[in-house]
């Protein structure tokens, strides 16, 4: 087979879902790429996130293998810079010419930037690539305040990233409101006014006239059309963008009087051997799309196109629904009422921030909308108002508080409204992909209808109709993981892990409903951690962590916490013992040996604990993870360096393997033990993990549990050498973590395990999933990337201010947390005793008989 | 035989915290005791999500800011274990309501009310709904703690 030539221009977005399509589809071309940026394509709509932390490789798009896996040649940071139709050539910057048999430009937009004096001053910034956020980022450290011009979506999302980097922050928008595009008056009042309270100074109707500059040339302020003055020394356009047709316009294509390359229902321009998508075509309804959906309808009609299949864009809904600076604001369908007759129908609680307006046409359907402050609705309205099927609850009802008799909820949606905009798929369709196709689950659902997989804001709404659906059909309906997840936290892991997802609030606005609870928040913050997104008390993860691991100790019945420093393997010096009795006493804490070969220290008040810690950590102790789902302790016997029976150094293993994977972050404790001879005395087959020496090696044990339902353990492997026993144990642990359940011990999770024991040996032992490398690499990166979360927490100002009894009196302790003594020792006092408080760590007397 | 120990001085961790950056706007948080409106802390000092303790007198609130930014203001006390740890829940939903977890035995408390969906009493027999402060916040210059305005 002869392969044909096709030059993509632009790695964007919409570049990147035309190479997927095209590679989904058996074809003839051989695909090279134009990309400008110095990266393959990212999700730019989250480029925000960027600023909290989500690094490039994260927002990546486009897989590391993809290019070679497709054969694509890639050349980043080679833009085209010219066309020659009649030699159908592309030459690019570096000089290269290439010949095509198809041209596809994916070129995007830029962003407007108004003539005004001094735009182009130092300190003037653009929005639109990771580049120009790190130039941000580098502008706000020497910066005091900022300035966005442009009100807008974008606008409010760059306000609101110089906001979070301590800037004080002004927006100045030329239309008389806020998002003029998305919302109506009402709903740019609400807005503002949910922005200002943030702290941003927001000036409507007001134009850039001039950028004024020091004399150093730096930006300094700007003169307002109003008259007003800004200061700032930090300035960014947002004001719009501009399709990027120069290279269609330099050879001759056909452009828009108002900009973009004029292109046909297929996607093809006036040459037909040239197709342009994305934000740079205006498409044959006559509008430039600045939102990834109909991007990625027409990456998706070009691909089609150009493999033989039919397809057409005839248009898109340009319904949005979006977060910013914590507001959530949406607009669907004719949400300014520009349908001859169309009616309004509002409700409005500026004590609560809420704005909703329905515009509905005379006959009962509705139109469109506005929902700012609470946009819950929007999955179900969107398709209603899109459907133009008739109300069969009255309008009223639907933007009413459920608290006050609001029905949004009940809402059924008729088969044919569309249930996902970004590729047109109805409810009818995915009824039919449950009921027809045996579509068993939401990932089936997607396969088979693609429904979900673009923006995925309709993913939730999909969620409740494809279980409905089963329900009807009898099927059980697998359950997830709470009210607010409908995953298993296995499935979650892996959307967490492909997705490269770094917040729980991501997660949740992708893939589940309402605020979370005590189930998933701990859930997902554990699945982040597993993945290895930093201290577990640092940004969004510090809200989701239940108590024990907000504060790093285990909460006990009086309000008072348990502290537990490491001992590996229970080896413990003299002097380590006289350091923990010392500190016990110092702060007049309860002490006990654990079964798990350590001590655990009683009685800490909450404002105690960093002292407590200073002086554990002092002493060269680390955190025991006692308050985490993580490894608890690896028990060992003396062994052969002590015992007369022993034949392998049990203590040295049970040591060097609780270094190993202390702090790992797992779906529930892990505990460990190693004997050293088959007399057992550290009862490893009780554990999750268990090694057992032998003459020739270590027997390793999994699945293992004492306390409530005991399991004896099950040999994986027999007579491992050092190695191979650490690599086997490894996998085991990573590949348990992937795939089991919240608060699943190992136990239950072999139990439940497809294909049991014979089934985890090939796995991590014959490597039948080819999985291994994956497995051992992430447990490289937990032993290499793993620190001491109290020490790291103590050099931290920031992370001790949660550890104060009161807010606003943090040197007073609690007065309520109150102990009496017994058998030499304090416990917490019962509601009828009178008990003391440990004034500043300690003057309890003991001892009193 | 009585043995008094002492706080050994040397271990005592600083907890103040660097000032914020000069420019920013401050919001103080204000909770009404009943008479008066005590600056408490500031919005910044808390965590979406998360709550903090207050002292209020003799009483202890638990002091929440929502992920919507939203404040509540409720008793620290938690009915069923009689400790004083509510401030040390966490914020979620059931169905259309915003709830509290208590962190002792996972209670949940509407809060917006203060009523508990799991029970209507406490094993006391006293009524496990919590008590309920107004809570604001407003632009501020500095913020000495605990003073009250006039
Ligand atoms: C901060 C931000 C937030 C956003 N939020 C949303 C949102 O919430 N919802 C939504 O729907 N949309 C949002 N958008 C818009 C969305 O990102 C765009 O619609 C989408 O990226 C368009 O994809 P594209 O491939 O057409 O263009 P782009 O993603 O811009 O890709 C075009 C690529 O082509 C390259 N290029 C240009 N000229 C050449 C050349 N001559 N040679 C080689 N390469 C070239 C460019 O460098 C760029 O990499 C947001 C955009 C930004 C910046
Ligand atoms: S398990 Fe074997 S080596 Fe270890 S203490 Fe018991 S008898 Fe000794
Ligand atoms: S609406 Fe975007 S993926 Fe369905």
């Amino acid at each position: 087979m002869t392969l044909r030539d096709l030059v993509l221009v632009g790695h964007g977005m919409v570049g990147q879902r035309f190479l997927e399509a095209l590679f989904e589809r058996p074809h003839d071309w051989r695909v090279t790429v134009l990309a400008e940026e110095p990266r393959p394509a990212y999700d730019r709509v989250h480029l925000t996130s960027w600023f909290s932390g989500t690094t490039a490789e994260e927002l990546s798009l486009c897989p590391p293998s993809f290019a070679e896996e497709n054969g694509i040649d890639l050349r980043l940071g080679d833009p085209a810079v010219a066309v020659d139709r009649a030699a159908r050539t592309v030459t690019t910057r570096s000089g290269a010419v290439l010949g095509y048999d198809a041209l596809v430009l994916a070129t995007g937009s830029y962003p407007f930037v108004p003539p005004v004096p001094g735009h182009d001053a130092e300190g003037c910034h653009v929005y639109r690539t990771i580049e120009d956020l790190e130039a941000i980022r580098a502008g706000a450290e020497r910066a005091r305040v900022g300035a966005v011009v442009g009100g807008g979506l974008l606008g409010l999302e760059a306000a609101g990233a110089l906001r979070a980097m301590g800037l004080e922050t002004h927006v100045v928008e030329f239309a008389p409101r806020l998002m003029a595009l998305q919302v109506d008056d009402g709903g740019g009042r609400v807005l503002r006014r949910a922005i200002e309270e943030l702290g941003v100074v927001v000036h409507t109707g007001a134009g850039t006239q001039s950028i004024e500059t020091g004399e150093d040339g730096a930006v300094r302020g700007m003169a307002l059309s109003d008259g007003s003055s800004v200061e700032a020394d930090l300035v960014v356009f947002s004001a719009g963008v501009r399709p990027r047709d120069q290279l269609a316009r330099d050879c001759g294509l056909a452009v828009g009087e108002r900009g973009g390359i004029v292109v046909d229902e297929q996607c093809r321009s006036s040459d037909p051997r040239i197709s342009a998508i994305g934000e740079c075509a205006l498409a044959a309804d006559g509008r430039v799309y600045g939102l990834v959906a109909p991007g990625y309808a027409m990456a998706e009609v070009a691909a089609a196109e150009l493999t033989g299949a039919a397809g057409a864009f005839t248009g898109a809904d340009t319904s949005t629904k979006l977060k910013l600076l914590g507001v959530d604001v949406a607009s669907f369908g004719d949400a300014h009422g520009a349908t001859p007759g169309a009616l309004d129908v509002l409700y409005s609680d500026s004590r609560s921030g809420v704005y909703k307006k329905l515009v509905v046409h005379p006959d009962g359907r509705l139109l469109g909308g506005v929902l700012v402050g609470d946009a819950e609705s929007f999955a179900t309205l969107r398709p209603l108002a899109i459907g133009g099927a008739p109300l069969t609850v009255p309008a009223e009802q639907l933007i009413l508080p459920a608290s006050e008799g609001g029905a949004a909820g009940k809402l059924e949606l008729p088969d044919d409204a569309v249930v996902c905009s970004c590729h047109n798929v109805s409810k009818g369709a995915i009824r039919a992909a449950v009921a027809e196709q045996g579509c068993a689950s939401i990932p089936e659902v997607k396969k088979c209808t693609k429904a979900g997989t673009g923006c995925g804001s309709c993913l939730k709404l999909m969620g409740g109709i494809v279980s409905a659906e089963l329900q009807a059909a009898g099927v059980e309906v697998a359950k997830g993981l709470c009210e607010h997840f409908a995953h298993t936290r296995s499935e979650l892991y892996e959307i967490v892990r492909v997705k490269g997802i770094t917040s729980f609030a991501r997660l949740r606005d992708e893939h589940g409903t309402g605020l979370g609870c005590e189930i998933c928040k701990p859930a997902v913050a554990s699945i982040l951690a597993s993945l290895g997104n930093g201290h577990i008390l640092d940004g969004e993860q510090g809200a989701l962590q239940d108590t024990n691991d907000h504060h790093l100790a285990n909460l006990q019945r009086n309000g008072s916490y348990s502290v537990v420093p490491r001992v590996p393997g229970g080896e413990i010096t003299p002097q380590g013992l006289i350091t923990i009795g010392e500190i016990a006493r110092d702060f007049g804490l309860y002490t006990k040996i654990t079964g798990g070969q350590r001590i655990d220290l009683f009685g800490a008040r909450v404002d105690q604990l960093p002292a407590v810690w200073a002086r554990l950590v002092d002493a060269g102790f680390e955190s025991g993870h006692a308050y985490g789902k993580a490894l608890r302790t690896v028990k060992s016997c003396v062994g052969e360096t002590w015992c007369r029976f022993g034949v392998q150094d049990s203590v040295g293993l049970a040591i060097e393997l609780e270094l190993r994977y202390r702090g790992l972050r797992a779906p529930h404790k892990l505990k460990s033990a190693v004997s050293g001879c088959a007399r057992e005395c550290a009862e490893a087959q009780s554990k999750d993990f268990g090694v057992i020496a032998t003459a020739e090696g270590w027997n390793l044990y999994v699945g293992g549990n004492g306390g409530m339902t005991p399991r004896h353990a099950d040999l994986l492997a027999k007579d491992l050498d050092r190695d191979t026993l650490i690599r086997t144990i490894d996998r085991f642990l990573m590949f348990y973590i992937r795939t089991a359940d919240r608060l699943e011990r190992t136990a239950p999770w072999l139990d439940r395990l497809e294909g049991g024991l014979d089934h985890l040996r090939q796995v991590v032992l014959e490597d039948s999933l080819g999985i291994a490398d994956e497995l051992d690499q992430m447990m490289a990166r937990h032993v290499e990337t793993y620190q001491d979360e109290w020490a790291a927490v103590l050099a931290d100002p920031q992370r001790l201010r949660r550890f104060v009894s009161f807010v606003n009196a943090p040197g007073t302790p609690d007065p309520t947390v109150r102990f009496v003594p017994e058998r030499d020792q304090i416990r917490p006092a019962r509601p009828d005793e009178d008990g003391h408080v440990l004034i500043g760590g300690t003057s309890l007397e003991v001892r009193s008989r | 035989m009585t043995e008094t120990l002492t706080f050994d001085a040397a271990v005592a961790v600083d907890v103040d915290v660097a000032e914020p950056v000069a420019a920013r706007t401050r919001t103080a948080v204000e909770i009404h005791d009943g008479q008066h409106w005590v600056q408490v802390c500031e919005l910044d000092e808390l965590l979406p999500g998360r709550g903090v303790a207050v002292l209020l007198g003799a009483e202890q609130v638990a002091l929440f800011r929502d992920p919507a930014d939203g404040l509540h203001a409720l008793d620290n006390r938690d009915p069923f274990s009689g400790a004083h740890v509510l401030s040390r829940g966490l914020l979620g939903s059931r169905g259309p309501v915003q709830v509290l977890v208590s962190p002792m035995l996972k209670q949940a408390f509407d809060l917006d009310t203060g009523r508990c969906l799991d029970e209507d009493t406490a094993p006391d027999g006293s009524s496990a709904t919590l008590r309920r402060w107004p809570v604001r916040s407003r632009p501020s210059q500095a913020l000495p703690d605990g003073v009250r305005e006039p």
